[in-house]
């Protein structure tokens, strides 16, 4: 039995990676992953990847931060504490509208970045699951998952055939812990 | 796709032979991987003393109070507020281009945003000191904020732009910061992969685990895209809200309905400048003469004459609306700003903002580095002035001739205002030293459809119209990063 966990194909150019990605998908060989250096469109259309939701999350950040605002300015001016300033009225609403449009920001903003971080478990200190160091630099990485796949051999070739500069059979998943 | 050629007639974004991702990483990464050249010893040294002298200038006027300013009865704003809407509007070209050039597409953007993101939430860092000093008792800054308290509680007036302004402020202040930090994301993950010892485990923990995969790229991209979408109207929002605490006053010069757009092209303009200050002594510096091309500098030139102009009609129609109105109180400050005993200062104002700028008409005058750097430092200057006209010429002399005085800075003021742009350079120096100055993901997603190499590759090809072909090689005799020779026939 193989020891290998994980095989990537290494690229150096992301078009050639696509049609890395197209070889594969030809050969039915399912992929786990692919790290590139810098965003690929296209790339989650091949693998199926869903649209991202974050857009959602974001409107319904930016409601709750207006709302929050608006009724802490309604309680604290209108009704805790109406002032009276040249007999007009306390409920003024375009005076209102500022700091509720920042509110409004800053909740969209906040809310939708910690979401995302959240969703793809992003924090400081967090250990990187690195497949291979030069995934943040110059290579485009596919990554496949060695279990269940067995003729490594093939899935080699057709990474080759592809035009992938390198192939490794990595014994751990993720190289980057100590 | 990555591959997808642009015409030929544009300019390259990415200059040089050779550039491949590896050397991208390489190039923008060398500041900071490597031991400081002396050019950034010499500029942190005089930096970092001008931040000594403004921490030795605030704590002076938090110890003894805002009496050590030469404010009086009648200028009541001065250096102060000059100082805070000032670096208020440098931090906005900052937004403009991460947050409105995004949506835009303008891909040009890619390798100067990092910088000017950074110079923004510096500049907002000047600012906010400013505001919480000429607070006087800077202990009790949390009172702007609607926390319950013992005195009724009465809470604070949100029909004030002065408190508009707090949130205006300190959410564009936290979500620039935000803005900044999601887009570092990856290239400190790159500075974590090329690292060993220390160095990799606090480039860790920075980069938040950050690995690259289909997923994260994919969300990424979407937060960008909203953050951009929500910044935009939001450092719009800023400066109309800063130029409403001028604005809703009755005071004359400052009660005009045209200041929010006014203030808002002003805030782009000065920033555009300094972002231009910055940029060229960068590039130079850290030899990234590749990547912030001459088509960057002209382009940051044109949208100085185009936000210069706006500056300059909004002007004219002060002074047509002061005639107009009829109103004695507001045509005399306009005339003040020429015959009163100020009239240096609006000089420096029309002259800086308006007349000067009117330059950049001329091509050679926008591809000329050494120009384009004096002129970003006369708008420096000139933004300066003009809102030191409009604080203090306005209020110097009002309604009441009884009451005039004038205005004398002590050195306070201006050790607090020179300190400032040392804290600023303190902060920008340190800032190259340990994070990249360029965003290396956004850098590559051009190298296949931008660069210098690809077209060149276009046009060996041969399949480009001639007229087209010549076009190009005009427009590259203005880079001072091309190597003309090749294009030789």
């Amino acid at each position: 039995m193989s020891k290998t966990k994980f095989i990537l194909g290494l690229f150096d150019d992301p078009d050639v990676m696509m049609h890395g990605i197209d070889a594969l998908q030809k050969n039915s060989v399912p992929i786990y992953d692919v790290y590139t250096p810098m965003p690929i469109h296209g790339i989650d259309d091949k693998l199926g990847i869903k649209g991202s939701r974050l857009g959602y999350a974001a409107f319904m950040f930016g409601i709750l931060g207006g709302t929050t605002i608006f009724s802490i300015i309604y309680y604290t001016l209108v009704h805790d504490w109406p002032m009276n300033i040249g007999g007009k009225p306390a409920f003024t609403v375009p005076n209102f509208i500022p700091a509720t449009f920042e509110w409004t920001v800053l909740f969209t903003a906040f809310g939708m970045t910690i979401t995302f971080f959240f969703a793809n478990h992003l924090f400081p200190g967090r250990a990187p699951r690195v497949m291979d160091l030069r995934a943040t630099d110059d290579r485009f990485v596919i990554a496949i998952d060695a279990k269940g796949n067995v003729s490594h051999d093939e899935i080699t070739n057709i990474l080759k055939e592809a035009g992938a500069v390198e192939v490794k059979h990595n014994d751990r998943k993720y190289v980057s812990y100590e | 796709m990555a591959s997808h050629n642009e015409s030929i007639i544009r300019e390259p974004l990415v200059t040089g032979d050779n550039i491949t991702y590896a050397k991208v990483t390489e190039d923008i990464l060398r500041p900071v991987e490597n031991m400081p050249n002396k050019a950034w010893w010499i500029g942190f040294t005089v930096a970092s003393l001008g931040a000594c002298l403004w921490v030795f200038a605030v704590s002076w006027t938090f110890w003894y109070g805002i009496g050590e300013w030469g404010l009086n009865k009648t200028v009541g704003w001065a250096w102060d507020i000059t100082g805070f809407v000032w670096w208020v509007g440098i931090g906005h070209a900052g937004t403009l281009i991460s947050a409105i050039l995004l949506l835009f597409r303008q891909n040009w953007r890619n390798s100067i945003n990092r910088s000017a993101e950074a110079m923004t939430i510096f500049a907002v860092i000047c600012a906010a000191t400013y505001v919480v000093s000429h607070m006087g008792r800077p202990w009790l800054a949390y009172w702007p904020l609607p926390l319950p308290n013992q005195f009724g509680s009465l809470w604070i007036n949100f029909n004030s732009p002065l408190v508009w302004d707090v949130f205006a402020i300190s959410t564009y202040f936290s979500v620039s910061l935000l803005f900044w930090y999601t887009g570092l994301l990856p290239d400190m993950a790159a500075i974590r992969d090329r690292a060993t010892g220390i160095r990799r485990r606090i480039y860790s923990i920075c980069s938040f685990g950050w690995t690259g995969s289909v997923k994260t790229w994919q969300r990424f991209e979407a937060v960008c895209l909203i953050l951009a979408g929500v910044s935009t109207p939001l450092v719009l929002s800023v400066h109309t809200i800063v130029s409403m605490d001028f604005a809703t006053s009755l005071e004359p010069g400052w009660h005009t309905t045209i200041f929010p757009p006014y203030f808002v092209a002003g805030a782009i303009f000065s920033g555009f400048a300094m972002v231009q200050t910055l940029l060229l002594i960068t590039r130079k510096v850290l030899g990234l003469e590749n990547y912030i091309t001459m088509f960057h500098i002209e382009a940051m030139n044109k949208i100085i004459l185009v936000t210069g102009s706006i500056v300059g009609v909004a002007y004219l129609t002060e002074f047509f609306i002061a005639y107009y109105s009829g109103g004695e109180y507001e045509q005399y400050t306009f005339l003040n700003r020429f015959i009163g005993p100020y009239w240096w200062a609006g000089c420096m104002m029309y002259g800086c903002n308006v007349l000067m700028t009117q330059l950049m008409w001329f091509k050679g005058i926008r591809t000329s580095i050494r120009v384009s750097w004096m002129m970003s430092i006369v708008v420096n200057i000139g933004m300066w002035f003009e809102r030191f006209v409009i604080i203090v010429i306005s209020l110097h002399r009002d309604f009441v001739p009884s009451s005039w005085a004038m205005f004398y800075p002590t050195w306070v003021d201006m050790s607090v205002f020179i300190g400032s742009i040392g804290l600023f350079f303190t902060m920008f120096l340190l800032f190259i030293r340990v994070m990249p100055s360029i965003a290396i993901a956004e850098v590559k997603l051009l190298l296949k459809s931008s660069s210098e190499q690809s077209k060149k590759k276009i046009l060996a090809e041969g399949h480009v119209d001639a007229e087209q072909a010549e076009f190009y090689k005009e427009s590259l005799t203005r880079f001072d990063s091309v190597e003309l020779s090749a294009y030789e026939k």
